[in-house]
């Protein structure tokens, strides 16, 4: 097993073949990206269950696993650790569960940059980042609480300007 | 105003809601449009109270495939304000709608570089994520300082992501990679899971990039490792890091990786992991996903490191306890690890051999392309026979999607390692029966380069191919093998000659012969290149088997009215030679020479023995020069020479290029007569090309033959032509050419040539039979010397009148052809009268090549329908 390894791009697709979420750790231009989607989704969409998780594209392997209506994918080097993705893969997927409480596809759909900003805590430059879901919830948390309070500030500042104003 | 229009603006969710509700593309199509639209509205008003939910709208509309270029901007003014909810949603935009390749990039590089100097600890997290997944190798060299300050940072959390960061920065910029080594280090003596996990991490990164740093850790850090990962594996519940009851998989994978890195090539590091690698083989819980992760890395790191015999095997051992797994996960990482293992330990792996061949009848696609990958790797001299039955045997029920994989690998297999030409050629008769449509072209080339060489089971291999095409005439390559040695070894297949112990006796006709490639022409009525050996085939048998050869020319005369070029002129051809030429016939069509398995063998592997001899490449040339239908098809049909085959565009020159294919121009050779050559001597040349002229007439045995020299034909050719290409040889012309002319056109007499070549263009007799006369009269538009003006004349040699008289012209693609309407469309009989029609013909090439041009004339006679077809190549010379 060789060493030089990432990840290359993560996938969420629906099963009706809807793209949920999309995040590319290597270059692709858009037409790449749209080309893949389609090539992939045409894959994995098609696997009958109970088969391996493991998809061979192009010279990578994509790892996926489905998850109710969602398929999380991640595109590996030929060399990578196809066991451990499928772990990270899961360890993405009790984050979001925590987070959203019991997550579904609609959680992701609305809020959609929430889902980026949980990804975000867990992988860097196609990196695992933090092996920790305690930590990416508390780390994601302080975030979410920062943005409130400044829409809390900014309200109420826009309220003593209508009090001054009336 | 815009205000007001902005105001209208939906929320994110609202536009999600509306988007979602879309029942067609084209609504939903609609709604994004007009989305789109508000939203550069707003961008063009600097609208600032909306601009984060307009990006995040954007992004959303990004993920559906739209175009969102026109967001780009936006993302970086929102990374400029000063609010951290701003920041959050700029940077996520800026990862989503840019990559590195875009020059908006640079200029976010200064927000950046404030960012990561933020007092804020979040705000240089988003900054840090932000450059670890998109930073260019220019951002890179310039905010590198900012994260080798980074990995020092008070809160830990900030560490990891500067340390992911630096992965990226040294991938792009390897020089930078030794800045960071001390830095790095320092991270492996961390506590905290996440700077371990990315520590770790940068330093395998690292040692790929800088020898200096891999030997840093290794005199360095390895006890450390060792140390932190024997805590792991011996560590207590750890709830914060437990995943089904171990700690931490994730770190433990990325030591484990790390050691390999710092072992590979070094006894004495390899010697410090030993134990902590025999602990984790031995100890780690192989019930659940997340130990099996962990075992199967750390078999990856026992077979990269230095050898030892005890840890190898257990690490084999590990891996035959994977392949016999149930989890098909399991399955398929066993047998990649397998094919790396099989450097190392053959025989382990042979072992597992039976097991293996299981996982190729798989119902799993990726098990079985793995597996079969793995058995490839297997097969031995001493196995070959019973591994190969196994995959021909699976052939028969595989997936139809699969047979092309499985018949690539048997046929390769059966290349490299047949240990005789017999077995050879029976079990590429099975794949070929079996899964003849998924047989790559150089599969079957190359079988029938074998087949030539074996002159001792000629019989044997066209009876095996008769009794074959039976039961499976649906597979074209198997099909055409047939078609090919019925074609040569015809004789043996009726007469039974050369019959092996082992066969049964079997009684073939000639006719049953014929029934053979008849019904093979008829089957595949789509496929070139089938009816193209199909014809030769029978061309070959019209010799073989005199008494078939009346048959032999319905059939082939069948295909002159293809629509296939190719077909159709071969057509007319062979029938020519099948019904005017059998003097020379037969030794026209004599056997195919052996051909040179030197030449068709491409690359071959030293350790196959001296006895097999087979090709296992694409051979670089085509046996008996089927195929290859687009390029100068009369050369690939018959196999005259070349590799180098002229290009088609030479095709549609004058009539003698057209017809061989080659271009020939009239100034490229002079002098030589060919006016004293009999009709057979062209003909020779015509098809063997490629013997020098002394011999073509005599050693018709190389006629057939494949020529070494490319040059020698093309002089043939030239010299063939140069009749034509000077005005003085002109008059001779029609001699040298006529010959051939006849043979393949069924000409009556010779054209009568032009006497003279002045400004004025003599008539001349374009095209004459028993029933019917043509001459063309020519005229020159002045100042226009492309454009010919042709008047052609008609005129009836028969006492019927002609009714319905349509002349109808072709000609290459240099020429333009107009015709005008004819005087009339009723020939009187006798010549009591003529039907003139104008045609004007302008040349592309005028000055280079010579006019041609195909004719069809059709009329009816007595109300019976008449066509005559013919071709017009003693053009003045020019036009």
């Amino acid at each position: 097993m060789g060493y030089d390894r990432k990840i290359h791009f993560v996938l969420l697709i629906s099963r009706q073949g809807k793209v949920r979420l999309t995040k590319w750790y290597s270059p692709y231009t858009q037409k790449e990206r749209t080309k893949i989607i389609r090539e992939l989704s045409g894959t994995i969409l098609t696997r009958a269950p109970k088969l391996c998780n493991f998809v061979e594209w192009r010279g990578f392997k994509v790892v996926y696993k489905r998850y109710a209506s969602l398929y999380f994918c991640m595109c590996v080097d030929q060399d990578d650790n196809e066991l451990e993705i499928l772990e990270i893969i899961h360890h993405f997927v009790e984050i979001l569960d925590r987070y959203f409480g019991s997550v579904c596809e609609l959680d992701l759909i609305f809020n959609f940059h929430k889902a980026y900003f949980v990804l975000d805590e867990i992988l860097i430059a196609g990196e695992l980042q933090e092996s920790s879901k305690k930590t990416v919830a508390r780390l994601i948390a302080a975030q979410d609480s920062l943005v409130e309070v400044a829409k809390e500030q900014e309200s109420s500042i826009s309220n003593i300007i209508a009090q001054a104003t009336k | 105003k815009f205000s007001y229009f902005i105001k209208l603006l939906l929320s994110a969710r609202d536009m999600i809601r509306s988007i979602r509700a879309c029942k067609t593309a084209a609504e939903e199509r609609a709604v994004v449009r007009k989305e789109c639209a508000a939203i550069r509205a707003a961008i063009s008003e600097n609208d600032q109270d909306y601009r984060h939910r307009n990006l995040a709208k954007l992004m959303f509309i990004h993920m559906l495939g739209y175009p969102t270029h026109f967001g780009q901007m936006e993302c970086l003014k929102l990374i400029a304000s000063p609010g951290f909810p701003e920041k959050r949603i700029g940077y996520l935009g800026l990862m989503l709608l840019l990559d590195e390749r875009q020059e908006v990039l640079m200029l976010v590089t200064n927000s950046i570089k404030q960012d990561l100097n933020h007092t804020n600890q979040y705000i240089v997290g988003l900054a840090l994520c932000a450059l670890g997944n998109i930073c260019s190798a220019e951002m890179a060299r310039d905010l590198a300082p900012e994260v080798e300050r980074l990995l020092q940072f008070r809160d830990p959390n900030i560490r990891k992501k500067a340390a992911l960061c630096t992965i990226r920065i040294i991938k792009k910029v390897p020089d930078l990679a030794e800045n960071f080594i001390n830095p790095a280090a320092a991270l492996l003596k961390e506590k905290h899971h996440g700077v371990l996990l990315t520590g770790v991490q940068l330093c395998t990164d690292m040692c790929k990039v800088s020898t200096e740093a891999l030997e840093y850790f290794k005199k360095k850090c390895i006890d450390g490792l060792v140390k932190v990962l024997k805590d792991l594996a011996n560590s207590p519940y750890a709830p914060e890091y437990d995943i089904s009851g171990i700690t931490d998989p994730f770190l433990q994978i990325r030591l484990l990786r790390l050691l390999r890195v710092l072992g590979q090539g070094d006894a004495d590091t390899s010697d410090t992991m030993n134990d902590i690698l025999a602990q984790v083989a031995t100890k780690t819980e192989s019930n659940k996903n997340a130990g099996n992760a962990i075992l199967y890395e750390c078999v990856a790191t026992i077979m990269s490191i230095e050898d030892n015999s005890g840890l190898r095997v257990l690490a084999v051992n590990i891996l035959g306890r994977f392949l016999s797994s149930r989890d098909n996960n399991i399955r398929y990482v066993a047998l990649n690890m397998l094919m790396k293992a099989i450097t190392l330990d053959t025989q382990a792996v042979q072992r597992q051999r039976a097991t293996i061949l299981e996982c190729v009848k798989d119902p799993d696609a990726s098990i079985r392309k793995r597996a079969l990958e793995l058995v490839y790797l297997l097969v031995n001299e001493s196995n070959v026979k019973s591994l190969t039955k196994e995959l021909v045997d699976y052939l028969e029920v595989s997936d139809q999607e699969f047979k092309g994989d499985l018949t690539a690998k048997i046929c390769s297999i059966v290349e490299k390692f047949s240990p005789e030409k017999i077995w050879y050629i029976d079990q590429m008769l099975k794949v070929l029966s079996e899964a003849g449509n998924y047989v790559k072209d150089e599969v079957w080339h190359a079988l029938i380069v074998v087949i030539t060489n074996a002159s001792n089971l000629h019989g044997y291999t066209v009876r095996s191919l008769y009794k074959a095409v039976q039961t499976a005439g649906e597979q074209e390559t198997l099909v055409r093998v047939a078609v090919w040695c019925i074609g040569e070894y015809g004789e043996m297949l009726v007469g039974s000659a050369g019959v092996l112990d082992i066969e049964d006796p079997i009684t073939v006709t000639e006719a049953d012969a014929v029934d053979v490639v008849e019904a093979a022409i008829k089957r595949h009525p789509l496929d070139l290149t089938t009816r193209a050996m199909c014809l030769i085939a029978l061309l070959k048998l019209s010799s073989r088997f005199p008494s078939c050869s009346k048959r032999i020319n319905d059939i082939v005369l069948h295909h002159k009215g293809s629509l296939v070029l190719e077909l159709q002129q071969r057509a007319i051809e062979f029938s020519s030679i099948i019904g005017r030429h059998e003097k020379i016939r037969s030794a026209l069509v004599e056997r195919m020479p052996v051909l040179d398995e030197v030449t068709y063998t491409g690359r071959r592997a030293g350790s196959v023995p001296a006895a097999v001899s087979t090709s296992q490449g694409a051979p670089p040339r085509i046996p008996n020069g089927v195929a290859k239908p687009t390029s100068a098809p009369l050369v690939d049909l018959l196999d005259l020479s070349s590799d180098e085959t002229p290009a088609p565009s030479s095709f549609g020159g004058d009539f003698l290029q057209d017809l061989l294919g080659v271009d020939v121009s009239p100034a490229s050779s002079k002098g030589t007569n060919q006016t004293q050559k009999s009709g057979t001597d062209v003909l020779l040349d015509l098809l063997s090309i490629g013997t020098p002229p002394a011999q073509s007439s005599s050693s018709t045995l190389d006629m057939l033959s494949p020529s070494q020299d490319n040059k020698s034909s093309v002089d043939i050719l030239n010299t063939l032509a140069s009749p034509s290409t000077t005005p003085s040889a002109q008059a001779s012309s029609p001699a040298g050419i006529s010959p051939m002319m006849d043979l393949l056109n069924g000409f009556g007499p010779s054209p009568s040539g032009p006497e003279t070549n002045g400004p004025t263009y003599p008539s001349v007799v374009a095209f004459e039979s028993s029933s019917l006369k043509m001459t063309f009269n020519f005229s020159k538009e002045p100042g226009n010397p492309q454009t010919t003006l042709i008047e052609a004349q008609f005129a009836n040699k028969s006492p019927n009148i002609y009714s319905n008289f349509v002349f109808q012209a072709a000609v290459p693609k240099f020429l333009q052809l107009h015709l005008e309407p004819a005087s009339s469309n009723t020939l009187p009989a006798s010549g009591n009268g003529s039907i003139t029609q104008k045609l004007r013909v302008s040349n592309s090439q005028h000055g280079k090549k010579s006019l041609v041009m195909r004719i069809r004339i059709n009329y009816k006679v007595n109300d019976k329908d008449v066509l005559e077809e013919g071709q017009v190549n003693n053009f003045p010379r020019g036009l």
